[in-house]
């Protein structure tokens, strides 16, 4: 039974009157404190690779590796869900983020085997943000030649 | 009972009355309950007949573990009633996977005939009022009804891979880990403490709801529409039905269906086991439990005991499903509901233990 379009723009004025409150400002907070905490680990790493003599631009890159690492690790030891249940954007924004939304896969479709499981599956959760980021890229890099300007550095 | 004899005569005789089918000789002899470990860290706890230490069960994927819940329960009915499962005409097996999987695999190593069933999270009701409308008829002595749900089966096949951090909003809710098996018996197998009295199957009701987060929503008006058929179809008034359960509507969805009873003209304050199997202090699960063992485990654990003791002399339960898969709602159809009812009725006899 379909009800009709008054009773569902009826019901949709119920279903509003009794929505729980998101707790907005909670949620804001935590995804700020856990955001920045990882942040905070990415900085300490950098300064310790700056001064052990890598370059800024080679310690950027360090960073970035040991965070992914970070986030995979805590992904496997069943942690990283927990954090980004907590903080939210705080949790998925950072590159462990990422990390989390590859080896949670990875992890789920494993009994599917290596072809079929793993590598069929491994990018159904960052497979958009590839996709769309290679599509960008060729938007943006196509308005560069469009426009002659020279390629950024 | 005054009770049964109220709705005998509002029956006029005939066997069913509107949509309900007006139920005489069907019975609950008993009931098993194997939970998962966050369930058995519920309020429920210690009511439980098993509680399982971790996910797996030492099987290799979630949806074996889910069948192997199945089985456990089962079995464990059998044991209960001391019967083999040979003892059984029949097995109505339902859970939340694709094609039914976790029962199907969990019979393959049960000799017994299987019928499997699907109505999402309702399907335990659905089972019950099928099972006892079988022995009512004669077709069956004795049935074993069988639902299960596994909350990180369910995750991966409607939501995410289980590992993947997500923030839930407060609408959402949680699949519950577990498995309940009930015999449904006809007098002729020695009926039991508890009495099917009547069996309401749902329609399919959809409200345009779309939030795969706010399943209460989804749900709220079959349930609704199910629990006031039954009245008007039996002629009851709500005080008359005792407490009334509905399946998994949870904190966000209660106060909808109610508000929709009493645009109906029905006033009735709604028990719900998605709210009782968690304790929501210590248990983060959101607006509460969902899943095809949610109202099983909560039937097992209290409303069939409180009958068989006598706290109440009569309950109904409506198990709520929504019947979306994560296919449909991705190419953008609405979420729709159903809610299947049975009534409930203490027998005063005993034979059995539920």
């Amino acid at each position: 039974m379909r009800a009709s379009k008054d009773a569902q723009a009826a019901y949709r004025r119920l279903v509003q009157r009794h929505a729980p409150r998101v707790p907005l400002l909670r949620n804001t907070v935590l995804a700020f404190v856990v955001g920045g905490s990882l942040c905070a680990v990415g900085q300490i790493f950098m300064n310790v690779f700056e001064r052990h003599g890598l370059s800024p631009e080679r310690a950027g890159a360090m960073t970035a590796v040991v965070i992914v690492l970070l986030g995979a690790l805590l992904t496997g030891l069943g942690v990283y869900d927990e954090i980004v249940r907590l903080g939210g954007m705080g949790g998925s924004l950072p590159i462990s983020g990422f990390a989390n939304a590859m080896v949670a896969p990875a992890m789920e479709y494993r009994r599917e085997g290596w072809i079929l499981g793993v590598g069929a599956r491994i990018f159904s959760i960052a497979g958009p943000v590839i996709t769309y980021g290679l599509l960008a890229a060729m938007v943006i890099g196509a308005v560069y030649v469009a426009l002659g300007l020279p390629p950024p550095r | 009972m005054a009770m049964t004899a109220a709705v005998v005569e509002s029956a006029e005789n005939r066997r069913r009355c509107g949509r309900t089918f007006v139920l005489r000789d069907a019975w609950i002899a008993g009931a098993a309950s194997v939970a998962g470990p966050t369930e058995g860290r519920g309020p429920l706890g210690g009511r439980f007949d098993r509680i399982e230490t971790g996910h797996l069960l030492g099987q290799a994927s979630w949806e074996m573990a889910e069948a192997e819940l199945a089985r456990r329960a089962f079995m464990r009915l059998c044991g209960k009633l001391a019967l083999e499962p040979g003892d059984f005409d029949l097995l109505l097996g339902g859970d939340l996977l694709n094609q039914t999987v976790a029962s199907s695999f969990a019979a393959r190593s049960l000799d017994v005939p299987l019928c499997g069933l699907y109505a999402a999270c309702a399907t335990f009701a659905e089972g019950l009022g099928l099972a006892a409308t079988l022995c009512d008829a004669g077709f069956c002595r004795r049935v074993a009804v069988a639902v299960s749900s596994h909350h990180d089966a369910a995750e991966r096949q409607y939501r995410f891979p289980t590992e993947l951090g997500i923030q839930r909003p407060p609408t959402a809710q949680w699949t519950a880990t577990g498995s309940v098996a009930v015999a449904v018996t006809s007098g002729a197998a020695g009926g039991g403490p508890v009495r099917l009295a009547a069996f309401t199957p749902g329609r399919v009701v959809d409200f345009a709801v779309q939030d795969p987060y706010h399943m209460g929503a989804a749900m709220a008006p079959a349930a609704a529409d199910t629990l006031a058929t039954l009245l008007e179809d039996l002629r009851q008034s709500p005080e008359t039905l005792g407490p009334v359960y509905t399946g998994d509507l949870a904190r966000a969805g209660v106060p909808l269906c109610e508000a929709l009873l009493a645009k109906r003209g029905v006033r009735l304050s709604l028990r719900d086991c998605g709210i009782e199997l968690y304790d929501p202090a210590r248990q983060d699960v959101h607006a509460g439990g969902s899943g095809a063992a949610c109202s099983a485990l909560v039937t097992a654990a209290r409303i069939l005991p409180d009958l068989v003791a006598g706290a109440v002399e009569r309950t109904c339960l409506c198990a709520t499903g929504a019947l979306h898969s994560p296919t449909t709602y991705q190419q953008g159809e609405s979420i729709p509901g159903i809610a299947h009812a049975v009534l409930l009725e203490r027998s005063g006899k005993g034979g059995g233990q539920a």
